[in-house]
């Protein structure tokens, strides 16, 4: 252990100093930037849960709205009988269930059919509920909390979770649960011939990403005066996270939490603007066409070579020597980029 | 209940005519094409401006402008866009999820442009709205001419895959593309075709749904769902299949409405829909 923490000692000083600089933010910021920060993390939450998933296993699913619902409303019903941390965790386990019963039923479904079925579920489960809230004369629900400055309370929240979803993501990648995850998304067939549980594995990491989901949506919605059906399922986070994990990388644990923090800045830019729908598809497009693994294994190429010390020492004033890695390696990076351009125009 | 019932076969024969290209996209070219409704949005707006514009013709002329048009842009979808992907693709897996992604994207984009151009309202015009007596029931005309279109254009498709020697090649492409391939039968030109042929039914039932429902430039989203819906019902590349699955998918709607409760129209369509999924994976009309 003490090796290792040795060994990323970089990685771990840094990423520490980062953490406790992110949750000192919202004493030294304006409301604006702790809300985008709230969002940022709970993209990067999102689209990580997602990824461990739906990125290993190539099970695409559309159902992050569902399970982000679920959390809502299960907040939203139990909250006035339970202080709020149990509250909360009763919306994760709520999420968690769900996932269970739909994995266990649907996850013989492959390809195109698993996809369609999520998304036709979300919205299965969002008209039930809302036909079941109109016939309770319940349409909307309120939100009680008497936390002051809650925004505060949900970011610190949301930023814990986020850190831990990464910090969990990336512990399992390397463990005999993230090879079975990964194998499974190789080839199904072969992994259950080496002796890979597939049905459970699925079922447990469906579920547990669910879980991650539904405690995202239950904290965001503590900041709503109200909720109904229609906010709650709303299918524009199915879409949001998927694109968001796969424009990071959904290969590397890390790689989900680039593209969410990109998106929202671009969403944060484009704000209620009829063009952000068109960036949304370009980006689908750039994806497919030029960056099939997504951002990640692009800048793990820059990243090549890149030494710490050495840009320690050009911060204090060092002249770059020619050639030096890390311009280096931007060069080529993009030079791979057109490379696949031109590879993919001449048909 | 007869009212319900014809209401439902009505309901259920546009259903079949929104889905109908989507599944001759999907079941020939192995291309589930996601921007679908967006081609179907493009034919009622043509018609649109056929009926409102300066002239005020009749609807139908707009078909001769927005078939030609919609075939040539799916074809050079198709050719620019997914072909490349296709060659790409290791397997059928690797395919779809490429594609469900550009043709997503795809739909954002056109979406978006359709909004910047012609803004986010509703639209509609009047065209046979007047009431006919069926058996005693009394229909909508207009929704007639759109059934009796859906029958036709499935009728026309049946018969054309069914007895000529190019429906014969698109049938063996949809039963094995490889093996078609060894046959003889050019399978990226014919996979061209169909996929334009489904982009220009698309704008035909736009066209015809334009008639008697108001649309507005995002409302494409949900005729793609739905054909989706119909067509994964069916099975991929039945035709008539398709025309059945919309059927029995406007009647259980219409009747669950009635019998039930109307608050419940949309739960009862998805989960009819996620019942056959699991029942059926690969649709109600595909041979096993």
């Amino acid at each position: 252990m003490l090796e290792w923490a040795f060994r990323y000692r970089w990685l771990c000083g840094v990423s520490s100093l980062g953490a406790i600089a992110l949750a000192l933010l919202p004493f030294a910021t304006s409301t604006y930037v702790v809300q985008l920060f709230i969002s940022i993390c709970a993209n990067v939450a999102l689209a990580t849960a997602w990824a461990f998933f739906s990125g290993t296993t190539r099970y695409i699913s559309l159902a992050t709205a569902a399970f982000f619902g679920v959390g809502i409303y299960t907040l939203a019903i139990v909250h006035v009988h339970l202080p709020l941390p149990l509250a909360l965790l009763a919306a994760a386990f709520a999420g968690f269930l769900v996932a269970l019963v739909v994995g266990l039923s649907t996850l013989r479904l492959r390809g195109v059919y698993f996809v369609v079925f999520t998304f036709g579920l979300t919205e299965l489960i969002h008209q039930l509920i809302n036909w079941w809230a109109v016939k309770n004369r319940a349409v909307t629900r309120y939100i009680f909390t008497d936390i002051s400055h809650i925004e505060v309370y949900i970011y610190e929240t949301l930023l814990v979770i986020a850190l831990l979803t990464v910090a969990a993501s990336w512990y399992v990648s390397r463990t005999r649960l993230g090879y079975a995850l990964r194998a499974i998304g190789e080839d199904e067939t072969v992994a259950r011939h080496t002796g890979i549980d597939t049905t459970s594995v699925k079922v447990f990491c469906f579920a547990a990403s669910a879980a991650v989901m539904a405690l995202v949506g239950a904290v965001t919605t503590l900041q709503q005066p109200y909720i109904d059906a229609s906010i709650a399922f709303n299918n524009a986070w199915s879409f949001e996270v998927l694109i968001a994990a796969l424009l990071g990388g959904p290969g590397r644990p890390w790689g989900p939490a680039v593209g969410a923090i990109l998106l929202v800045l671009l969403k944060d830019q484009l704000a209620g603007s009829l063009y952000f729908g068109i960036a949304l598809g370009l980006c689908f497009v750039v994806i497919v066409y030029l960056l099939p693994g997504g951002l990640a294994p692009l800048i793990e190429r820059c990243h090549q070579g890149f030494d710490a010390t050495a840009m320690l020492r050009v911060l204090r004033g060092a002249k770059l020597p020619d050639g030096s890695p890390w311009p280096r390696r931007l060069k080529l990076g993009l030079k791979a980029v057109i490379a696949r351009l031109n590879a993919f125009w001449r048909l | 209940m007869f009212e319900v019932l014809l209401g439902g076969v009505l309901l259920g024969g546009m259903y079949g005519l929104v889905a109908l290209g989507l599944n001759l996209q999907y079941g020939v070219s192995r291309i589930l094409n996601l921007s679908y409704g967006e081609f179907l949005i493009g034919g009622a707006f043509i018609a649109f401006f056929t009926v409102m514009g300066r002239w005020q013709l009749n609807p139908l002329l707009s078909l001769f402008l927005s078939v030609p048009i919609a075939f040539a842009m799916n074809w050079l979808i198709y050719r620019w866009l997914m072909l490349p992907l296709v060659r790409r693709a290791p397997d059928q897996d690797a395919l779809d999820a490429d594609v469900v992604l550009v043709t997503f994207g795809l739909f954002f984009v056109i979406q978006g442009l359709a909004l910047v151009n012609w803004s986010g309202e509703l639209r509609g015009y009047s065209f046979l709205a007047q009431g006919v007596d069926v058996l005693g029931a009394r229909i909508a005309l207009n929704r007639l001419v759109a059934f009796l279109g859906a029958c036709v254009l499935a009728l026309a498709l049946f018969l054309i895959l069914r007895h000529t020697r190019l429906g014969s090649a698109l049938r063996a492409m949809t039963i094995d593309p490889v093996a078609a391939e060894l046959m003889g039968v050019d399978v990226r030109k014919f996979s061209a075709m169909a996929f334009a042929a489904g982009g220009a039914l698309a704008a035909v039932a736009g066209m015809l749904v334009s008639t008697f429902i108001s649309f507005s430039a995002t409302s494409g989203g949900d005729y793609t769902l739905k054909a989706l819906l119909v067509a994964i019902m069916a099975g991929v590349g039945r035709v008539t299949g398709t025309l059945a699955a919309g059927l029995l998918l406007g009647v259980v709607e219409q009747l669950g409405g009635h019998l039930i409760d109307p608050g419940l129209t949309l739960a009862i369509n998805f989960g009819l829909f996620t019942l056959i999924l699991l029942l059926r994976p690969t649709g109600l009309f595909t041979r096993a």
